[in-house]
Parts: structure tokens; sequence; C-alpha cells
């Protein structure tokens, strides 16, 4: 039950990294590749802070062995922004709105955000919420969340198709 | 949080390869899907494997299709989602979609697989009670062969089934509806959707042209060892013209097939209620689409 060296591509960058089979990609990202954007909540798929994209899917890193991300393409909180002054959307709208707290829960919130919006660039209010399913948020009561995901959509919606 | 055990990871790129690993490791060996309940159940102890056979690198493993005269077959590895947003499984099975849109979450339906929610089998499973009321089945393989088993013969307990350690679910195969027919799933949970399923009924009804029923299936979930059928119910169904009374009639029949127990999740009061008024609503709404007066 040796380590393994597998090949992660994360926001772009390929990394070679040695894990043992029974770690999971949250515990790997936030302590091998230390990017903590990555949170560990609950540690068994109920909260939502762990959310990456794999191949474009939200999915709980939590949940996922490091060793079955192998090869995949992995997209982390980390990777939304351009550069430090230059956020995402649904990043700028998340401030914008107040809708960040304590930001536990945030690095989830928006990358499931984005999962919904690149499968629905016009989500409706009821849309956005069950998008927002698998993401426990403690502080913010959700409406800020859902307003800011909201107006991200329809400034990243082409013309004419914004709400 | 406990920690999670050791165990050896294999990626087998080929069905031979996979089919090689569970056989060669037969003692001690679990498949993985989307691994949201074989991850949890690991951590937690109650699942022990010395060896983990990932199956998503498996090619062709992954397919949806659908043909009229074949019927929709569902790949070991199709994910809860992708069957979800299918378009023949929307069009002409409306309970299975219905189970895969609401159960869990966004990112668990985006890993888990149909095969990995019968495979657990927990009687509270989403897909289990649509697909044992349109008469699914399972394609198991192992190296040198493979058997098609009835759903209803696959669940033997909580947790149990009839496949053996070094079988794979290779595809879940649905005979196509037939002509005149209408299905339709409900459940109740706690909370929300994203709660496990308190309750469960789902149902597949066909009619002829006066209206009489030629066939039906009722299946319970979450109130009992295993997902179940009701037959009395479904014997108390055929040949007649499903009107609002033997809808209430056979809704107390589902009540008495039901086993529920008390739990966190519900009373075994509540879950009998909610038998008889989810089986109601069920059929009722099986009936009009049979008949052609409700699209979806
Ligand atoms: C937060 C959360 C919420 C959930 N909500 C629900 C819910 O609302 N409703 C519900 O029904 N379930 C729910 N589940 C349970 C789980 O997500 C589903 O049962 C899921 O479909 C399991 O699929 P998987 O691919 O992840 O299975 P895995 O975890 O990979 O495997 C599960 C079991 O099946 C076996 N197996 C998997 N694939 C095969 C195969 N092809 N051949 C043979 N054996 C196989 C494995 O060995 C293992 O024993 C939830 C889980 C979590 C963590
Ligand atoms: S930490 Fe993964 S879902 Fe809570
Ligand atoms: S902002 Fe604190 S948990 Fe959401």
């Amino acid at each position: 039950m040796a380590k393994e060296i597998i090949e992660l591509i994360v926001n772009g960058d390929r990394y070679e990294v040695a894990v043992e089979p029974w770690r999971t990609l949250a515990e790997v990202l936030r302590e091998d590749l230390n990017l903590t954007g990555t949170k560990i909540g609950c540690n068994q798929g109920d909260c939502g802070a762990c959310t990456v994209l794999m191949e474009g899917r939200s999915v709980s890193s939590c949940l996922t062995l490091a060793a079955e991300a192998h090869q995949r393409e992995i997209v982390t909180i980390e990777g939304l922004a351009q550069g430090p002054e230059d956020l995402h959307p649904l990043q700028e709208a998340f401030v914008e709105h107040g809708a960040v707290q304590c930001g536990y829960c945030t690095p989830g919130m928006i990358l499931s955000a984005k999962h919904l919006l690149d499968h629905n660039p016009t989500p409706s209010e009821q849309e956005i919420r069950q998008g927002l399913s698998g993401n426990l948020c403690r502080c913010t009561g959700y409406s800020k969340i859902v307003e800011a995901i909201g107006a991200a959509a329809a400034k990243m919606a082409p013309a004419g198709e914004g709400e | 949080m406990p920690n999670m055990p050791r165990f050896n990871f294999h990626r087998p790129g080929t069905m031979e390869e996979a089919l090689d690993l569970v056989s060669r490791f037969r003692a001690s060996v679990k498949v993985m899907c989307g691994g949201t309940d074989l991850v949890p159940k690991m951590r937690a102890g109650v699942a022990v494997a010395e060896n983990v056979v990932s199956l998503t690198r498996v090619p062709g493993l992954s397919t949806i299709s659908y043909r009229d005269d074949d019927g929709l077959v569902i790949g070991g590895t199709a994910r809860i989602s992708d069957v979800a947003r299918h378009p023949d499984v929307r069009r002409h099975y409306p309970a299975l979609a219905y189970a895969c849109d609401k159960m869990a979450t966004v990112q668990i339906r985006n890993m888990g697989t149909v095969a990995g929610n019968l495979a657990n089998a927990a009687p509270s499973a989403d897909t289990a009670a649509p697909l044992l009321a349109y008469g699914a089945s399972l394609v198991l393989v192992e190296r040198g062969g493979r058997r098609q088993v009835p759903l209803e013969d696959f669940f033997t307990g909580p947790g149990l089934t009839v496949a053996e350690p070094m079988e794979i679910i290779e595809a879940i195969r649905v005979p196509a509806p037939p002509l005149r027919s209408g299905s339709a799933y409900l459940r109740v949970s706690a909370r929300s959707k994203v709660d496990i399923a308190a309750v469960g009924v789902a149902a597949a009804l066909n009619l002829d042209l006066e209206g009489r029923v030629i066939g039906v299936r009722i299946a319970l979930a979450a109130v009992g060892p295993t997902p179940l059928r009701a037959r009395q119910a479904e014997d108390m169904l055929m040949e007649q013209i499903p009107d609002h009374d033997l809808l209430a009639r056979a809704g107390a029949a589902c009540v008495r097939t039901a086993k529920p127990i008390d739990d966190v999740r519900a009373s075994a009061n509540f879950r009998r209620a909610m038998v008889q008024t989810l089986a109601q609503r069920v059929l009722a709404r099986c009936g009009r689409l049979a008949r052609g007066e409700d699209a979806q």
C-alpha cells in the first residue's frame, strides 16, 4: 500500500504528487498543493465547502479520492480570478452584494454557482436555490448569495439573454 | 472524524482488467464508481476492503441508450445527473427522471451512479422504486460469465444483494414503456429533497382501450428492509377501471405491504400515513398519463 505518483491538472497547472490511495482530493489540494481555498467542513458530502469542478462538473472533493482524480482537470476557487485586481464576475458579485460573512462556505458556493451558470446561463431564482442545494451557509441566510448569483448571471449573459 | 483505513487502489482501463482484478482480490475487494456511498462507509469502518477497483475509466461503461424495441440501457458507470438530463429518460421514464433530478445534491448527483445506488442496497435508494416499477433488470458480469437478474430478485436485505464480490453491474436494462402507460414517483423526507427519503412510492400503470388496468407495478421505498413490491395493491387494480375509490383501497393495500420502522427520519405511523397518500397520488398521476390527460 505504497504511495503512488499521480498527476493532477489544477487550474491549468500540472502537478505530480505522491499520494497514499486513501487520501482525498480535498486533503491533497490543501496539504500537498497548498491550495487552501477549498475548505473541509463536514467531510461527508453534506455541506459543499469542499466543492471543486472536476472535468467541468461540481463534485465533493472530500468524497473524491485523489488517486481517482489522476489526470483529471480540476478547477478550484484559486483558478477563477485572472489576477488580484481581476476577480471573476461571480466573485465580484459576492463582494458587491455582501454575500460573504465568515467566508467558509464561499469557495464552494461560487464553484456550485459556476457549475450552474455553465449549464444554465439565465437561471430563475428557484433554479439558483436548487443549484445550491448541496451547499450550506451558517451566516448569510442565503438571500444575498442568491441575489449575487442572479446579478452575476445578468452580467455574464450575452446581450439580450439577461434577465 | 475517523481516518480513512488503508487500501490499494486500482484504476483499470478495460473491462477485462477490471474483471481480472475483482476476481483476483475477491476475498477483500470493493468496486467503486462515484464513491459517494463507499467513501463515507469506509471512513466509518462500515465497509472494509483491502482493494478498491474504480470503474470510471472503463471505456463505454457510462453510456445511456434507448431504442423503442429494446428499451433503456443505463451503463454501469452512468452518473445520476446524466440519467436525469437524458431526453429519452425524461420522455419515457418520468418516474426515474424525477428520482434522478431530486435525490441528494447537485454534487452527489454529478458523482454518484444508478448502479452504485442499487448495489449499495439502501431500503431508501431513490432509483430503486422507479426501476422496480418499470420491471428493470441488472446485467451482472464476472470473468467468464454474465447473467441477468430481475431487480426484484436483487435485494436481499439492508445493504445486501445477490451480487457476488467479483461481479460488476455492467448495465441496467429497462423495458420500453407500453402504449397507454404512465409512471410516477413521489418521496417525502424530513427537511427537503436533499435528505434521504423517509418514504417513497413509485408506480407504472398500463391501460387498455376501455381504460382498464392491464399491467401495473407499485414499489415502496424506505418502509422495509429492502425496496418492496406492493403486490396486493397491484392485484386489486388488475382488470379494473382505476377510479378514486379503487385508488384509495389500493393505497390501503400498499400500507398493509409496508413494514415501516421508527427511526430518526420518521415514525412508523407517519410512514404508513404517507404510503397511503403518496400511493394514491402516484397512481392517480399514472392513470392521467396513461389516458393522455396529463402532459407531465
Ligand atoms: C450527502 C449525500 C446525500 C445522499 N442523498 C441520497 C438520496 O437522496 N437518495 C439516495 O438514494 N441516495 C443518496 N445518497 C447515497 C449515494 O449518493 C447514492 O446511493 C449513489 O447513487 C451511489 O452511487 P456511487 O456511484 O457513488 O456508489 P459508490 O459509492 O461508488 O458504490 C456504492 C456501492 O455499490 C457498489 N458498486 C458501485 N458500482 C458498482 C457496479 N457497477 N457494480 C457492482 N457494484 C457496484 C460498491 O462496491 C459499493 O458497495 C447520498 C449520499 C450522500 C453522501
Ligand atoms: S466537506 Fe465535503 S461536503 Fe462537507
Ligand atoms: S458565510 Fe459563513 S458559512 Fe457562509
